[in-house]
């Protein structure tokens, strides 16, 4: 149970983390001053998030028996083994490798353009409120709290990136035509949302018909249908990722495999 | 023995470093003080997950109490029961208008707006409830940006939490 929910932990701080990172990509480079404030303000918040998330975790770990710790192993960073310090948030964060990392792959998509950011956090959002609802209620008694905390949070970038979501889907020509290619995109990343890892300590195939639910009705005010293809992507979640995680961990974690333990 | 009373009335020196106009107090992110001997043990809630200014504040709390003579200080971190707006004192709201910063609405009557509604905000300068949301996120995690439409000044929001 201990080890599981230690997984659990890192794979929710993996998505907050992994998307806050991407997000952030788009710091002096948003559509308008306004918009480059917002998407990076989600950023910060899913930060705080999985700050909150990694610091459970490494205390966890450090609480841990030997037989606990041996049947995580393959989860720790190998450059902290040699620190001879206990385990803390920046090494979960910093110091470990893609296969090591438990996060869904439609957090680690590159950011595109405009419609793929925002709808990418418009689909996720949409989980998020769910989840951390579950989170909350479950006898999690530190996640319960971070999910408390988390919560009104994601309220606003739920409502944030769906009035961007029908925006451009109900917009130009043009806006459309990008909202189509996104949706395009990322609906076959949606399914692994709710494909329940072993490690996985809340229903989440039960939280699918709230989502789709609530989904459908922004696509269709937006003018827009997504794909009734069945077949989904998955992965993440067990630590087998696309492409794309690989340049973003080696550009966010850079500073600490250059210099190991720099602070500022 | 420490007063906690004392304590209390220190931390009303501690001000938030983004809006410097709140003290700790104010904002009620100050959960509880208590005190055994010379130890003293403060709780407080960070409002945002992200927040940057809650390291800030634990180090400000820190130095203030070093200040007055207190060194055994502990300081942590309460996630449970959420930090809401409803916790700033009414002392707090007046003093952020006086900022120019549009204090907090009540939460249970305006918290759950829907996509494309805005919550009426009344101009910090003019009193007037003639406003328009510009953006739901502003300079940090706390605040929404609005603007005026009687005497067009653009103004923060400490939004509702």
């Amino acid at each position: 149970m201990n080890t599981k929910l230690f997984l659990y932990t890192l794979h929710l701080a993996d998505n907050a983390l992994i998307l806050a990172q991407r997000n952030a990509e788009w710091t002096g480079h948003g559509p308008v001053l306004e918009q480059d404030i917002a998407i990076t303000n989600i950023s910060l918040d899913l930060l705080g998030q999985a700050r909150n998330f990694y610091q459970y975790a490494a205390s966890l770990y450090n609480g841990f028996s030997d037989e606990e710790k041996e049947v995580v192993d393959r989860y720790v960073p190998r450059l902290w083994k040699e620190y001879n310090r206990e385990l803390q948030e920046d090494d979960l964060a910093f110091l470990r490798d893609e296969h090591q990392y438990l996060n869904l792959l439609i957090t680690e998509l590159p950011k595109g353009d405009w419609a793929q950011s925002v709808l990418r956090q418009y689909f996720f959002s949409a989980f998020q409120v769910e989840l951390y609802q579950q989170v909350q209620q479950s006898k999690l008694v530190q996640l319960s709290a971070i999910a408390e905390k988390a919560i009104k949070e994601v309220q606003y970038h739920l409502r944030w990136s769906g009035e961007w979501v029908i925006r451009l889907g109900d917009g130009t020509e043009e806006s459309h035509s990008r909202m189509v290619n996104a949706l395009g995109e990322l609906w076959m990343y949606t399914g692994e949302m709710f494909e329940a890892a072993p490690y996985e300590l809340v229903d989440v195939a039960s939280l699918k018909e709230q989502w789709l639910a609530k989904v459908e009705k922004v696509l269709r005010e937006a003018s827009l249908e997504h794909s009734k293809q069945t077949w989904m992507q998955n992965g993440g979640k067990s630590g087998r990722h696309t492409e794309h995680l690989g340049y973003l961990l080696a550009e966010m974690q850079y500073l600490q495999r250059a210099y190991p333990n720099a602070t500022w | 023995m420490v007063d906690e009373k004392e304590i209390w009335t220190i931390l009303e020196e501690v001000k938030d470093p983004e809006v410097p106009v709140l003290s700790v107090i104010d904002l009620g992110i100050v959960r509880s003080v208590n005190t055994l001997g010379d130890a003293i043990d403060i709780t407080i809630t960070p409002t945002y997950s992200g927040c940057p200014a809650m390291d800030v504040i634990s180090m400000d709390i820190r130095l203030k109490l070093i200040e007055k003579g207190y060194r055994n200080v502990r300081i942590q971190q309460q996630l449970s029961p959420a930090w809401t707006t409803d916790w700033m004192s009414e002392e707090g709201k007046k003093k952020l208008k006086a900022f120019g910063i549009a204090p907090p609405n009540p939460k249970q009557q305006f918290c759950k707006a829907e996509m494309f509604q805005q919550e009426a905000v009344q101009c910090p300068r003019c009193d007037s409830w003639h406003t328009e949301l510009i953006s739901q996120f502003g300079s940090t995690a706390c605040k929404s940006m609005y603007r005026c439409l009687d005497c067009k000044e653009a103004f923060d929001h400490f939004k509702c939490h």
